[in-house]
């Protein structure tokens, strides 16, 4: 049976993150009504776990920041490859957003004058993230929570929480209808009509095995979306995160705010010194991030640091040999620490054992966030280079109703994200949400009261025979076991360092697995709070992304961002002899043109079917703001490929 | 603490998990035995069930049901009683356990299945209570009230409480018998009533403590605080908030 809500009216929000909880704010602010979904109680979601802050060129230092900066920085962290109006927006929104989310009552640090403090974070030079101690995202999504649930108790916002989407309702026109959703508690399957579906179903990272991701990240349900004929952009871009603590369960993030609070990178000189760290002298250690990035230091990009660090592990320079370097801030006053980053350092004492205060941090890098996601459409404001707010298609993916936000999107990080701009980009993409939605109802001729029963009837059985299928399997594997396999490969050959005939392998070992997986038996037949049903089915349906995710990283023969193929490096620029390096930076430059206009492109993935690879085209990038340039975060000797560069562009220009 | 100090990789442990297949069934203990890895918790050993759910005397069984999310003691999702005491179990590591290792799913809630139960009243008392800050609306209204670091600091110590439910297993007073709200909404009135606009509802807040149910039932045996995981001040704010419910109840009796 259709739980018919009042659909006039009515839009289902899919996901409890800061993504969903903004969308719901906003459009319940637009008059509507939310029914909202979601796997756990909403302050449960994932977005709880993020640390380091949130961003927004507020210049309370008076360094001479602007969200003019902060836009650039975004755009060029992200090598380009991200859609620059939205982009501008959301910088020019933020110091708003944390004007609100202060109104709203998360406890931000302040300054002893009682004003907002920032800190540092990766690929930028000034203090622009606001924080509250290490626990930013539970403070910000406790807030949206709560001003959700002020609506929820004046009848605006219904919410079902343990409840998992399975399925979109897209009827005979194309058009998306609602939803098919299961109880976990109960496992009852229904469906639920909606003229508006948003997918704020965060990120995907138990994909990749072991993350630092919550355990319900495991993008079931844009893979469900994108079955059902949701494009998907840009799957090949994957964040690993330069410093994770490793574990059995999960690697747990060790916040790029302890570099931003000051904390460094090292290993010993000599791999073999067996010295405890903090009797290893400043002259035996070395500090390579510094080293090779004077500017920045620490605080280069994710991509670049966990390279680096990946680097410096395969030539056997890490800690002892091993896969680790040493994270220290061992030199800040323990009263700081506290203050600044208490709740990631009693979570490293918790799970390590030993006190971060005193005794550097070890850490390797851990795959951290999905830059793409489902594709979604804006409208560019002619006037204004940004987006043109209210417009029905902004947050619309190709399927007319849908609506994607949140880590669930690929827009505003491009092939890079820099550290706490997702937070941003999940409440400012919210933001759009609200009134796009409520002016795509406004619009809508054909409402979803006039789509027959039958429809939904039809859908709620396949899901139900899909069940029945799923509970029949018989054969010896155990899907838990499977799932390791695949975050096993997918680990090691489609992270940081990609090569094509690696990635030829991991796409058979997923094909492998997707075949086993449909004989594994269930271990759990029951029918009440069936974890194991759950599991495996979503484990099925990310096998589709994984194989995505895979062969769009096979196509792109390039280096962009997190995306780094070394055998597709633009030519060295590396030689001390001044003529021969001059020849050099020329040659990178022209390398890097053609490059650009091969490659600066979005990935887009239609789906084609369960065993078959997904058709790729390749999309323009909005890059009228900010032209594209080489990406060097102030290399040593980079300054000379900027001024040729530069000189050649400029040329072009006059040219044209 | 340190119970099994001396245990190695690869070495078996212990776990009885009490277990009940639905909410209307009974429970009863099952006993498993797993192979102990480095830094293991108690959350990884649930996990080895899965991957190979066999009990301790070789039969088959299924996963035991257990809620777990961040896997880092922030989302209070997998809280249950581990020795007798309740924790996250992500964050408990099994060398601090003697063996054998109880598991329980937590003692003052309805239990759905296995380790997982239904925490729903928590949410609802956060309604109750108003735990919001009542603002205008999220449009651009300018900065929120400013607000002394030192203020803040202590507003912030509550404001990390993840709706656990440690608190309330731990708390004499919140049983079959009684309506008491728990320790955990009273710290969420102290958190709303110390904010300069969420202050707005204060009086709201105070009469929901007045009422049965609320703060009075608190017999001060401060076994919340002792229980918190975050070691939110608990019986400060208890302390706190008793005298002003008092006071509220005075001025409202003297208005009338
Ligand atoms: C450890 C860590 C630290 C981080 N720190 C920072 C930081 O400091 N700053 C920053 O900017 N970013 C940070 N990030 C990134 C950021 O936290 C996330 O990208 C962001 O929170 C994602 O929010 P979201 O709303 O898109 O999704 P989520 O918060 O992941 O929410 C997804 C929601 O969708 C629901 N859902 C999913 N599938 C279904 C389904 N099938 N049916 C029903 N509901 C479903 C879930 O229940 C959940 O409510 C961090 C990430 C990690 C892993
Ligand atoms: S102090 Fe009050 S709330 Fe805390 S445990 Fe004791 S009775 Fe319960
Ligand atoms: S007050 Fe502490 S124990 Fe109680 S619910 Fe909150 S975090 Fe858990
Ligand atoms: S899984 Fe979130 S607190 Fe343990």
């Amino acid at each position: 049976m259709a739980t018919t809500t009042s659909s006039s009216n009515n839009i289902i929000v899919i996901g409890g993150g800061l993504g969903g909880l903004m969308s719901t704010i906003r459009a319940v602010e637009a008059g509507l009504d939310v029914d909202l979904f979601s796997l756990v109680p909403a302050r449960r979601s994932h977005s709880v776990c993020a640390q380091g802050g949130i961003n927004a060129a507020k210049n309370l230092r008076g360094e001479g920041d602007s969200p003019a900066k902060h836009f650039d920085e975004s755009v060029y962290g992200g090598d380009f490859l991200a859609n620059q109006p939205l982009v501008k927006d959301m910088a020019e929104a933020a110091p708003h957003l944390v004007d609100l989310l202060d109104r709203m009552g998360v406890m931000f640090n302040r300054t002893s004058e009682g004003f907002l403090d920032f800190r540092r974070f990766g690929g930028t030079l000034f203090h622009r993230t606001a924080f509250s101690g290490a626990t930013t995202g539970q403070q910000m999504i406790y807030s949206l929570d709560e001003q959700v649930r002020h609506w929820e108790s004046l009848g605006r916002v219904r919410m079902h929480e343990f409840w998992e989407m399975l399925d979109l309702v897209i009827d005979e026109e194309g058009t998306c209808r609602g939803i098919i959703a299961q109880d976990l508690r109960t496992m009852a399957i229904e469906s639920f009509r909606s003229d508006v579906v948003v997918l704020a179903t965060g990120g995907l990272g138990m994909i990749f095995g072991r993350s630092t991701n919550s355990t319900i990240c495991t993008g079931a349900a844009g893979a469900r979306a994108h079955l059902c004929g949701a494009r998907y952009a840009n799957p090949e871009f994957i964040q690993v995160h330069p410093t994770a603590i490793p574990g059995a369960d999960k690697l747990r993030l060790m916040s790029e705010s302890a570099r931003g609070e000051g904390g460094r990178v090292w290993v010993p000189k000599d791999p073999k010194d067996a010295r405890v760290a903090k009797d290893i002298p400043e002259s035996a250690r070395w500090y390579f991030l510094e080293e090779r990035y004077p500017t920045y230091g620490n605080l280069v990009p994710r991509d670049i640091a966990s390279r680096e660090i990946f680097k410096v592990c395969s030539e056997s320079r890490g800690i002892a040999g091993q896969r680790m370097v040493y994270l220290d801030l061992t030199h800040i006053s323990v009263e700081d620490l506290n203050n600044r980053l208490g709740g990631i350092l009693d979570i490293y004492e918790k799970f390590v054992g030993e006190d971060p205060r005193r005794v550097p941090m070890k850490v390797f890098p851990a795959v951290h966030y999905s830059m793409g996601g489902l594709w979604v459409d804006y409208v560019k404001d002619a006037e204004t280079g940004g987006v043109l707010k209210g417009h029905p298609r902004n947050h619309m993916t190709n399927i007319p109703g849908l609506y994607a936000v949140g880590e669930a999107d690929y827009q505003y990080h491009g092939a890079n994200r820099l550290g706490a701009n997702s937070l941003l980009s999940c409440l400012y993409g919210g933001t759009l949400v609200g009134p796009s939605t409520a002016a795509y109802l406004t619009g809508l001729k054909r409402r979803c009261d006039d789509v027959p029963s039958s429809l939904y009837q039809a859908k709620v059985e396949r899901q139900k025979q899909r069940e029945r299928e799923l509970l029949a399997r018989d054969g010896k594997d155990n899907p838990y076991v499977i799932w390791r396999e695949l975050g096993e490969s997918m680990t090691l050959n489609a992270t940081v360092v990609r090569d094509n005939a690696q990635l030829a392998k991991t796409e058979e070992k997923v094909i492998e697995l997707q075949q086993r997986l449909r004989k594994a038996a269930i271990p759990d037949k029951g029918g009440y709070r069936n974890q194991a049903l759950t599991f495996t089915r979503g484990l099925e349906d990310m096998m589709v992304l994984a194989r995505t995710i895979v062969y769009a990283a096979t196509l792109r023969d390039e280096c962009r961002g997190s995306h780094y193929k070394p055998k597709f490096e633009l030519p060295p620029v590396d030689s001390d002899d001044p003529a021969v390096h001059s020849q050099q930076v020329q040659t990178w430059c022209k390398a890097f043109k053609v490059n650009t206009e091969r490659w600066l492109k979005t990935t887009v993935a239609d789906f084609t079917g369960v065993d078959a690879r997904p058709k790729i085209d390749y999309q323009p990038v909005d890059t009228s703001l900010i032209p594209p340039r080489p990406r060097t975060y102030g290399l040593k000797g980079a300054k000379k490929v900027e001024e040729a560069w530069a000189k050649m562009s400029r040329a072009d220009a006059a040219a044209k | 603490m340190s119970a099994t100090d001396s245990i190695q990789p690869g070495q078996p442990i212990r776990l009885k998990i009490l277990r009940q297949v639905c909410p209307n069934s009974a429970p009863y203990w099952e006993e498993f035995v797993v192979t102990y890895q480095a830094n293991m918790n108690v959350v990884s050993a649930l996990m080895e069930i899965e991957a190979k759910p066999v009990n301790a005397e070789g039969k088959e069984t299924t996963p035991v049901a257990y809620d777990a999310a961040c896997l880092e003691e922030v989302c209070g999702s997998c809280t249950m009683v581990i020795n007798g005491r309740a924790r996250q179990s992500c964050s408990t590591l099994i060398r601090d356990l003697k063996q054998p290792i109880t598991l329980q799913p937590l003692r003052k809630f309805p239990v759905l299945r296995d380790l997982v139960v239904d925490r729903a009243e928590m949410f609802q008392r956060l309604t109750q209570v108003k735990a919001w800050v009542p603002i205008d609306g999220t449009f651009a209204l300018g900065p929120g009230p400013k607000m002394s670091e030192k203020v803040r600091a202590l507003a912030y110590e509550f404001s990390r409480c993840m709706t656990c439910g440690c608190c309330l297993d731990a708390c004499p007073q919140v049983n079959k018998r009684s309506s008491f709200m728990g320790p955990s909404a009273v710290g969420q009135v102290y958190l709303f009533n110390s904010h300069p606009t969420g202050a707005e509802l204060a009086e709201d807040r105070l009469d929901e403590l007045s009422k049965p149910g609320g703060i009075a039932e608190c017999g001060n045996a401060q076994n919340c605080e002792k229980a918190c995981p975050k070691k939110i001040p608990l019986t400060d704010a208890l302390a706190h908030l008793g005298r002003r419910t008092t006071v509220h109840a005075i001025k409202k009796l003297l208005e009338q």
